[in-house]
């Protein structure tokens, strides 16, 4: 049997390190090794006031992506989000997608609801339906002055 | 007259020798700063620079890294208990038991996982660098590397930079990832938290950017535990409660485990304000 010398342990040190590191990375930083076979998709928002990039995206409850990237479409002024949805979800082309809140001052999330049309929206394509973030000042400002009158 | 006379110039001479103290230390400070700074250019010169040893490298990698791992296992088991037990209590008045993982998991990766294992490893290896450089200088090793026109900061120095800089990120992750175990032993296992809560809220919260920070962090304690307790010990002679001899070795030790703890911390804060 070999011998066990300084060089093993050495070895089995870094092994550990480097294997721990790893495991901190792509399990909990999110960083993937490999491209991931996810498609895009983009949606327009009027508002979408408190969604962050990487929140989730949810069918029915289950997340079945995440939002990539946030921009400005500076022609409307209109929020445009990018989103990674898992290759085996089909979305039709009348799908909403709606801004919600997880519980009242939980994270905004990207809802969608499928739609009943034959056509599916390709990669790289567009959600038309929209429903923006529901903010929550907004409605308490509205259901005071409607009072009012 | 001459009673005055004689007591005016005694009070002169109690206060030259009082600017003469400042003076002496302030300049004694700023030397032994100054020696630090080029001795840190040099060592990071001989780090860089070619002929590459493999086998002191892997020599240090040892006695820093591979024995600390006990330690390190320890404490990062003990903390993350400590910190599964704390936040578990605090968050259960909020009804917010499923962020405990996330808790735990950002408190250990940000900031207590590199400052705990810098601390560690400055008990552990730094105090033994110090003393070991300090007792080759006093024994005169040193001395007789440059008689013999061999580089001390390559021979001796280089491959405990190296060494450090390499085993400190790779023992923190080792506490982070233990930590996390026993925040999830004592969170899940004791005090029955939802299970898929506390990974699912850790997963989601814990962003690259912590642990790039966490990565970061750990790479500069172990450039300044290499930095400060080497100076420390290849100064020796030159130092105020130094000397050559066995007690300057012990006292230089000790001042050097003290800097590099506190400057562990100092530098904690400034790279944090930087990175966030």
């Amino acid at each position: 049997m070999k011998r066990i010398n300084i060089e093993v342990i050495v070895g089995v040190f870094l092994v550990v390190g480097l294997t721990a590191l790893a495991y901190l990375s792509v399990k909990l930083g999110g960083v993937s090794l490999f491209g991931t076979d996810e498609y895009k998709v983009n949606a327009r928002f009027a508002n979408i006031s408190g969604l962050t990039e990487n929140a989730t995206v949810e069918i029915a409850g289950v997340v079945v992506g995440k939002v990539s990237r946030i921009n400005i479409d500076t022609d409307e002024y209109e929020a445009v989000v990018e989103m990674l949805i898992k290759p085996d979800i089909k979305l039709q082309d009348d799908t909403i997608a709606s801004i919600r809140t997880q519980g009242i001052i939980g994270d905004k999330y990207v809802k969608l609801t499928p739609g009943a049309s034959e056509d599916i929206i390709k990669p790289g394509g567009e959600i038309m339906e929209t429903e923006s973030s529901l903010v929550l000042e907004e409605l308490v400002s509205k259901y005071m002055f409607e009072n009012k009158k | 007259m001459s009673l005055n006379k004689i007591n005016l110039n005694f009070l002169t001479e109690r206060i030259l020798n009082f600017f003469e103290k400042i003076g002496d230390l302030f300049i004694y400070y700023l030397e032994q700063g100054g020696r630090m700074v080029i001795f840190l250019l040099y060592s990071l010169y001989a780090s860089i620079r070619p002929p590459y040893k493999i086998a002191p490298v892997i020599k240090q990698i040892f006695v820093i890294g591979a024995l600390s791992i006990f330690v390190i296992v320890f404490t990062g088991l003990f903390s993350g208990m400590v910190l599964g037990l704390q936040g578990h209590n605090t968050l259960k008045k909020f009804g917010a038991e499923g962020l405990l993982g996330s808790a735990v998991a950002l408190s250990l990766i940000r900031e207590l996982g590199p400052v705990l294992t810098a601390l560690m490893v400055t008990g552990r290896a730094g105090s033994a660098i110090c003393a070991e450089i300090g007792i080759m200088r006093n024994s005169e090793q040193i001395d007789a590397l440059e008689c013999m026109a061999i580089d001390p900061y390559k021979f001796i120095i280089a491959p405990k930079f190296i060494a450090a800089i390499i085993s400190l990120p790779l023992l923190t992750a080792i506490f982070d990832v233990v930590g996390i175990l026993g925040g999830y032993l004592v969170g899940v296992g004791l005090l029955g938290t939802n299970e898929g809560a506390f990974f699912n809220t850790m997963i989601s919260d814990v962003k690259f950017a912590d642990i790039y920070m966490g990565l970061v962090k750990s790479v500069f304690f172990g450039l300044i535990i290499a930095w400060i307790c080497s100076s420390m010990g290849y100064f020796v002679h030159m130092a105020r409660n130094g000397g050559f001899g066995a007690e300057g070795v012990s006292r230089v030790t000790t001042n050097a485990v003290v800097l590099s703890s506190v400057s562990v911390l100092v530098f904690d804060y400034f790279i944090t304000s930087m990175l966030i």
